[in-house]
């Protein structure tokens, strides 16, 4: 029973991280596209939490880091896409043409 | 001084440089703050000569670490000739890029602490991603690197392209990470630590072989680090996010960055996962492969000077990927050697494209640079030592460069990659020549305004940037034997430990097995 919510937890775990992977590749709203980022790096959280069950703290260190530098790159983020926002008056990847896509 | 990791203290030691660095950094930052208040203007000038003191220091701080003697490497960081050769080229990169950089940001009113404090900041993490030994840290470097970039991307507030590039680096940085994440990961699920010496011998133990997630894991790493030296496939942000960074920010970005991503696919891919080579062996070759082809035919139709450098920046990233497939200690002394090489060029060229796009960046088109080299002999003179260079003309550093990538290409079988490696060479000649060939044998029109002149920094920098690729082309012998000694010289590959522990309940850094394991004497492997 044990190994089968280890199992299913990382089966979910890897399906959230193809969401977000899709969500990045398919969404247009730069926000959206960040979200899905956000989503992809929490999918990998739960992987980590569901191995450290098994192997060890540091499983559990690592989701820590990973907490702390992901807020550290949306306050980055989203004064990136603020910035944006005052050039384009838009957060649509499509409008931003002026550099080749 | 003999270091040994079970003191926290001697842990200090071994991270002398990068902790001068982040200190000058924070220092920059305070000091910047209480002097300029809630002000705009720009900054006293005495912060960027501070910011130089703080990286020269540094480089002390890393010669000093030559004099060390570690018995065991176990602590989360590697102490050897590797790390500190790596060091040294960040270091240099940092210091010539600021040097480069003060005219511009003199020239465009921003001269600011917090460009140097984030330049500071990029320069730890790239310190700490080619001496790493630990996955956590790796991952905290990587992003402490990235996200100092992101921002210096975007540093031109009044800029739409730089708002536009900075957008578009960041959302594929941060995807990218997500997918390096994930295969950190993963390889932690199937050897059970972070710790690289042991999940080395957990793989080599065989208890990991055939197993997919290791598989799966090593794959999305090594997707995370193509994407951030910008290798094809991977390379979509790249000319777009090169295009439109502050100039100065390019250049820092190309030599800097690509060279901390190289030191960490060395480190990370060929030297710590050697025992799961068949899993990443092919994953190369394609690497090296297209990315040698596929930037060198688009650069042919660029008609900017600057989106060209930056295409030939990802073929650059195929040159050196060739010394990565070679998989040996003299692949890893080439890969090492045209770091080092590639990080002066590429720099110098793109302060020169600054130089000439004048204030805004207005100007970078091919046809902006027609006369440069009779309008201001000196700075021609340096732009075609360093597009020579770049093209891989003798005598300068990159032809010997290339030469020492070849031999090892050769040396281990690779002649496809070598081949491939001459001919996309040759393509490249075109591209660079006809910005050369602008410059001296096309008359420029009056309405052209003639490029201001450098300031004292930018000569120095300019100037002792050519001279050095020039030396290193005339007289490569030294240089050469810098490289082939800190190339073989990394941490070994731990022995295989007793398959009785358990991995779990061993402390990261502290283990005692691994301590015997591993020793400083690298082992031969030619």
């Amino acid at each position: 029973m044990n190994l089968d919510i280890e199992l299913a937890s990382l089966i979910l775990s890897a399906f959230l991280f193809a969401v977000g992977t899709a969500g990045v590749l398919v969404r247009r709203n730069a926000i959206i596209v960040f979200m899905c980022v956000e989503l992809m790096l929490n999918a990998v959280n739960l992987s980590l939490i569901v191995f450290s069950r098994s192997l060890g703290l540091e499983a559990q260190v690592l989701v820590f880091f990973v907490m702390a530098v992901a807020a550290a790159e949306a306050a980055v983020g989203l004064a990136i896409i603020i910035a944006i926002f005052r050039h384009y008056e838009g957060v649509d990847v499509d409008r931003f043409n002026l550099l080749r896509w | 001084m003999i270091l040994d990791f079970s003191s926290s203290l001697h842990i200090v030691w071994a991270l002398l440089p990068e902790i001068v660095v982040a200190v000058t950094g924070l220092v920059v930052l305070m000091l910047d703050v209480f002097q300029r208040g809630s002000r705009s203007a720009p900054s006293a000038p005495w912060v960027g000569p501070l910011a130089i003191t703080g990286l020269v220091g540094a480089v002390l701080a890393n010669a000093w670490l030559l004099t060390l003697e570690v018995p065991a490497q176990n602590a989360q960081i590697a102490v050897d000739g590797f790390r500190i050769a790596m060091n040294f080229i960040v270091l240099g990169v940092a210091i010539f890029g600021l040097l480069y950089s003060f005219d511009w940001l003199n020239r465009e009113g921003q001269f600011t602490g917090e460009f140097i404090f984030l330049v500071l900041m990029a320069v730890v993490g790239m310190m700490l991603l080619g001496g790493t030994r630990d996955l956590i840290v790796l991952f905290v470097a990587i992003e402490l690197m990235s996200i100092s970039v992101y921002v210096l991307t975007g540093y031109d507030r009044r800029s739409r392209r730089s708002a536009e590039a900075a957008l578009k680096y960041f959302l594929m940085g941060a995807f990218a990470s997500g997918f390096l994440l994930y295969g950190i990961a993963l390889i932690f699920g199937s050897v059970g630590s972070t710790n690289l010496s042991l999940v080395t011998s957990e793989i080599a133990l065989g208890t990991a072989s055939n197993n997919p997630m290791l598989f799966a894991g090593v794959a999305l790493l090594l997707v995370g680090f193509a994407f951030k030296v910008s290798a094809v496939p991977f390379h979509m942000w790249t000319p777009d996010a090169y295009e439109g960074a502050p100039t100065p920010v390019t250049g820092f970005m190309a030599a800097g960055v690509k060279a901390a991503g190289f030191a960490a696919i060395v480190r990370f891919i060929t030297i710590e996962l050697a025992p799961a080579a068949e899993f990443w062996e092919g994953i190369i070759w394609w690497l090296a492969m297209l990315t040698m082809i596929v930037p060198n035919l688009a650069a042919l139709a660029q008609d900017d000077v600057k989106r060209m450098l930056a295409y030939s920046s990802i073929a650059h990233a195929g040159y050196l990927l060739v010394g990565v497939a070679a998989d040996s200690p003299l692949g890893r002394s080439a890969t090492l050697f045209y770091l080092a090489v590639y990080a002066a060029m590429t720099l110098g060229s793109f302060a020169i494209v600054y130089l000439v796009a004048g204030k805004g960046d207005v100007r970078s088109k091919l046809s902006d640079f027609r006369g440069l080299g009779w309008r201001r002999p000196l700075l021609g003179a340096a732009f075609v030592v360093f597009l020579l260079s770049l093209a891989g003309f003798p005598p300068t550093g990159g032809f010997i460069g290339k030469l020492y990538l070849l031999s090892a290409a050769v040396e281990s079988g690779e002649s496809v990659l070598a081949i491939t490696l001459v001919l996309t060479s040759l393509i490249s000649y075109y591209y660079y020549l006809r910005v050369i060939w602008k410059m001296y044998f096309e008359e420029a029109p009056e309405s052209l305004p003639t490029p201001e002149r450098p300031g004292l920094a930018f000569g120095f920098a300019a100037s002792i940037g050519a001279l050095a690729l020039l030396v290193a082309g005339l007289f490569p012998g030294h240089g050469l034997r810098t490289a082939s000694r800190a190339g073989e010289d990394l941490v070994p590959r731990a022995a295989v430990v007793a398959p009785g522990a358990a991995p779990s309940a061993r402390p990261s850094g502290q283990d005692p097995a691994a301590s015997r394991a591993s020793s400083n004497v690298s082992e031969p492997e030619r």
